[in-house]
């Protein structure tokens, strides 16, 4: 390989490296977006299991928190992209012998990445549930509104301004653990940099880059969440 | 225990449906490694370039089907495989008893020898397992030369790396003392300007045919043999009508198909 | 405590019948169950005796490699958390910044990503650091492992470490002062067993982590406990060389979080009245 100086390395186009990098932000960033309103459902409905009367919905979501929280990020997406293709695979041939199955390495990346940050996340819920007094809960019975409404219009707003800080905080984990798909092969920025460091023999380059762009992605985060939580505090203000 | 076995298997795949793709009748996906210069190596366009493509393209051609290809990485393409995220592996991998324990091999495309590489400077002579007594080797992992090596150097430190440019780095920024990998892959990297550094130290010899196998071929899941018929067709036909010599010639000096078997 | 809080709020009647929720929840245990004992039945039915006597020596020297790596990284981490957590606290600008940045680097991006750095990365300096004579530390995998990972956990530890200090009410410090206690004595006697207290379960949780995260070193070459078992999987394409590992990794984290919480409730017996 001829010798390349590092802007032509980091250009644009063919001979550079800069836009598969760029591109592999964008699937970093889609690959964190369509795991978060997973993530958040399934957050939500464990921790109101976990504070529920009934001891088997509370042991079912502490069996699932426990699990998840409990194996290493990559040992369960190990365990998911090898070992569900295989499953399914054995499942769908009851039925229908010839099919064959692909779950992508986008949607296993998603599946694991949606229960780990749903099992952290129950957690958060679970606490700003505790810092919601009783009288929240009555006080909607009271004039007369049902479970449901009440969960809606009482308490699920006070919930996420307890929750937000935590959640930022797992929205944070979540971006970073994108990167470990990069070992199941999914195209995101650590995999496209790695590859053009395996090519280019840049490591500390290519890997510096990836870096920067994680940086870049956590202060971005971290503006956005500051626009949310303004935004909130004025719609707050104006109710 | 079989019921209970089903019923957990189906209540975990209700959780997964999403997502599941029907596999397209007419194309034929083939995964490859991409690390593996010569043979398949990535470009900065994102291209999957070398001998293997050219030979899949050519045997593609032959039997008139649409291919694609995908880049696995190399410790997790048999799995790939036998999940169904391609159907065929065209990435220089040898045909071993092992390996044919879990999928099917065609007839090998084409087979060349394992060898170790060193420093220049290194004072290492041989390539026996006493001239490499407590050395660090180097070998990328889920091959034959990692079998091989991990067989017959047992006084040595056998590190396994997830592909070769990542063992050839650490041979020459000095982590390793050799490297273990095909002779054609070696040589590639040695006449670079990153292989500058190090040199082929020999090949060892015998090279067991039960470690190293008749040579590359190109795997399928298990009882496909339709599929295998029409590689092992496909294969002879390019082999007779001059388009295996062709590509050969555009990155080989000599034939790497070896003897005829 | 207040008065008020020991007054027992009567349990509500436990719910009779099957309502919605009791069906869902057995629904849901009985699905863990089913999961359990399919994993289980995997394991029985695809028991073979040659993988265990070729694999599980293997896995018991991961294991401990495992464990050395998160125990000196962790030692490591504590030591060099010290004086960023001082450094995030000063009010020295240049100082204070400087801190802030290294937390911020170290918390905001991926420790795979730091491990490549220092693997591969520093790999690519070898002439210069030959010349400073630092090479023959990063020659070795398992000690590129060690160096990121400390860092990371540091950046972590700081964190902790200034918020659990920043718990203790500034009174402490104040009627330490009024005493005649000097800023050091203050911090050794007054304010860290204070802030400790705080600071455990954190720290058990970045423990926890690190136990966890230390899977990524198996990418770098070195063997620890996900290192042998990619190796066994790669040898034998057997998921359950997968499986075996995340129990020991699920034992092994378990025990690590009781233990953490049997410790707090020893040393926070006082508290409790």
């Amino acid at each position: 390989m001829p010798a390349q100086s590092i802007w032509t390395l980091l250009s644009w186009g063919p001979d550079g490296w800069l836009d598969d990098i760029a591109y592999g932000a964008l699937i970093t960033v889609a690959l964190a977006l369509a795991t978060l309103p997973i993530g958040l459902t399934i957050g939500f409905f464990i921790a109101l299991a976990k504070q529920s009367e009934e001891s088997s919905l509370r042991l079912a979501a502490n069996i699932y928190t426990t699990v998840f929280r409990g194996l290493p990020e990559l040992v369960t997406l190990f365990l998911f992209f090898f070992g569900m293709p295989i499953l399914l695979q054995h499942l769908v041939r009851y039925f229908r012998p010839d099919a064959t199955i692909d779950v992508n390495s986008f949607v296993a990346g998603m599946i694991v990445l949606a229960l780990i940050f749903s099992s952290y996340a129950s957690e958060v819920f679970l606490s700003a549930f505790r810092a919601i007094p009783k009288g929240q809960y009555e006080g909607g019975y009271a004039i007369g509104l049902s479970n449901w409404l009440t969960m809606r219009k009482v308490i699920v707003p006070q919930l996420l301004r307890i929750a937000f800080p935590g959640l930022e905080n797992c929205w944070l984990s979540l971006l970073k653990d994108t990167s470990l798909v990069s070992v199941v092969g999914l195209a995101e920025t650590l995999r496209n940099a790695s590859i053009a460091a395996r090519v280019t023999k840049h490591a500390f380059l290519f890997f510096g880059v990836a870096s920067l762009v994680f940086l870049g992605l956590a202060v971005l985060s971290s503006f956005a969440t500051g626009a949310i939580l303004r935004s909130l505090g004025r719609w707050e203000a104006q109710r | 225990m079989r019921i209970a076995l089903r019923i957990a298997l189906a209540a975990s795949a209700a959780l997964l449906t999403l997502g599941v793709a029907q596999a397209q009748e007419k194309t034929l996906r083939i995964g490859t490694e991409g690390a593996y210069p010569p043979f398949n190596n990535l470009t900065a366009d994102g291209q999957l370039v070398g001998f293997d493509i050219d030979i899949a393209k050519a045997l593609c051609d032959e039997m008139k089907v649409k291919c694609t290809f995908v880049a696995q990485d190399w410790d997790g393409i048999i799995p790939a495989l036998q999940a169904g995220k391609f159907d065929a592996i065209v990435a220089s991998m040898s045909i071993t008893p092992e390996r044919l324990e879990k999928v099917d091999f065609s007839h090998k495309y084409y087979n060349t020898p394992s060898a170790l590489a060193v420093p220049k400077d290194s004072t290492l002579k041989g390539v026996t397992k006493e001239d490499l007594a407590g050395k660090t080797i180097g070998v990328a992992t889920t091959t034959t030369h990692f079998n091989y090596a991990s067989k017959t150097y047992t006084d040595s430190t056998v590190k396994g790396y997830p592909s070769s440019p990542e063992e050839q780095a650490d041979l020459a920024n000095g982590r390793l003392d050799a490297i273990e990998d095909d002779i054609v892959v070696l040589q590639q990297w040695l006449d670079s300007p990153d292989g500058a550094c190090c040199k082929i130290l020999g090949q060892p010899s015998p090279q067991p045919v039960e470690i190293f196998g008749p040579g590359a071929g190109i795997a399928v899941r298990k009882g496909e043999t339709d599929l295998v018929n029409k590689l092992n067709t496909a294969i002879d036909a390019i082999r007779a009508n001059g388009k295996y010599k062709e590509i050969n010639d555009k990155y080989f000096k000599f034939d790497v198909y070896g003897a005829e078997s | 405590m207040s008065a008020t809080a020991t007054m027992v709020e009567r349990p509500p009647p436990q719910a009779r019948g099957w309502p919605r929720r009791r069906i869902a929840g057995y629904a849901l245990v009985c699905l863990w169950i089913l999961f359990g004992a399919g994993i289980v039945s995997y394991l029985v039915i695809a028991w073979n005796a040659d993988f265990f006597a070729k694999y599980a020596p293997a896995y018991l020297r991961g294991l401990g490699v495992t464990l050395a790596l998160v125990s000196i990284s962790m030692v490591l981490g504590a030591m060099l958390s010290v004086p960023v957590a001082y450094g995030r606290m000063s009010s020295n600008r240049i100082l204070s910044g400087l801190a802030y940045c290294y937390v911020y680097f170290f918390r905001g991006t991926p420790l795979l990503v730091q491990t490549y750095l220092v693997y591969y990365g520093l790999g690519s300096f070898r002439v210069e650091l030959q010349s400073v004579g630092l090479w023959d530390f990063f020659k070795d995998a398992f000690n590129c492992g060690v160096f990121a990972f400390s860092l990371n956990t540091a950046a972590y530890q700081a964190e902790i470490l200034r918020g659990a200090i920043e718990s203790v009410p500034r009174g402490q410090w104040e009627g330490a002062a009024s005493l005649g206690l000097h800023k050091l004595q203050t911090l050794r006697k007054i304010i860290l067993p204070q802030a400790l207290i705080v600071a455990l379960r954190p720290y058990g949780n970045e423990l926890i982590l690190m136990v966890k995260a230390s899977a990524i070193v198996a990418i770098i070459t070195v063997y620890d406990l996900m290192g042998n078992a990619k190796l066994a999987f790669a040898n034998s394409f057997d998921i359950q060389a997968y499986i075996w590992v995340a129990l020991v990794y699920l034992v092994m984290v378990e025990i690590l979080r009781h233990g953490v919480e049997w410790i707090e409730r020893r040393i926070t017996v006082h508290l409790k009245r």
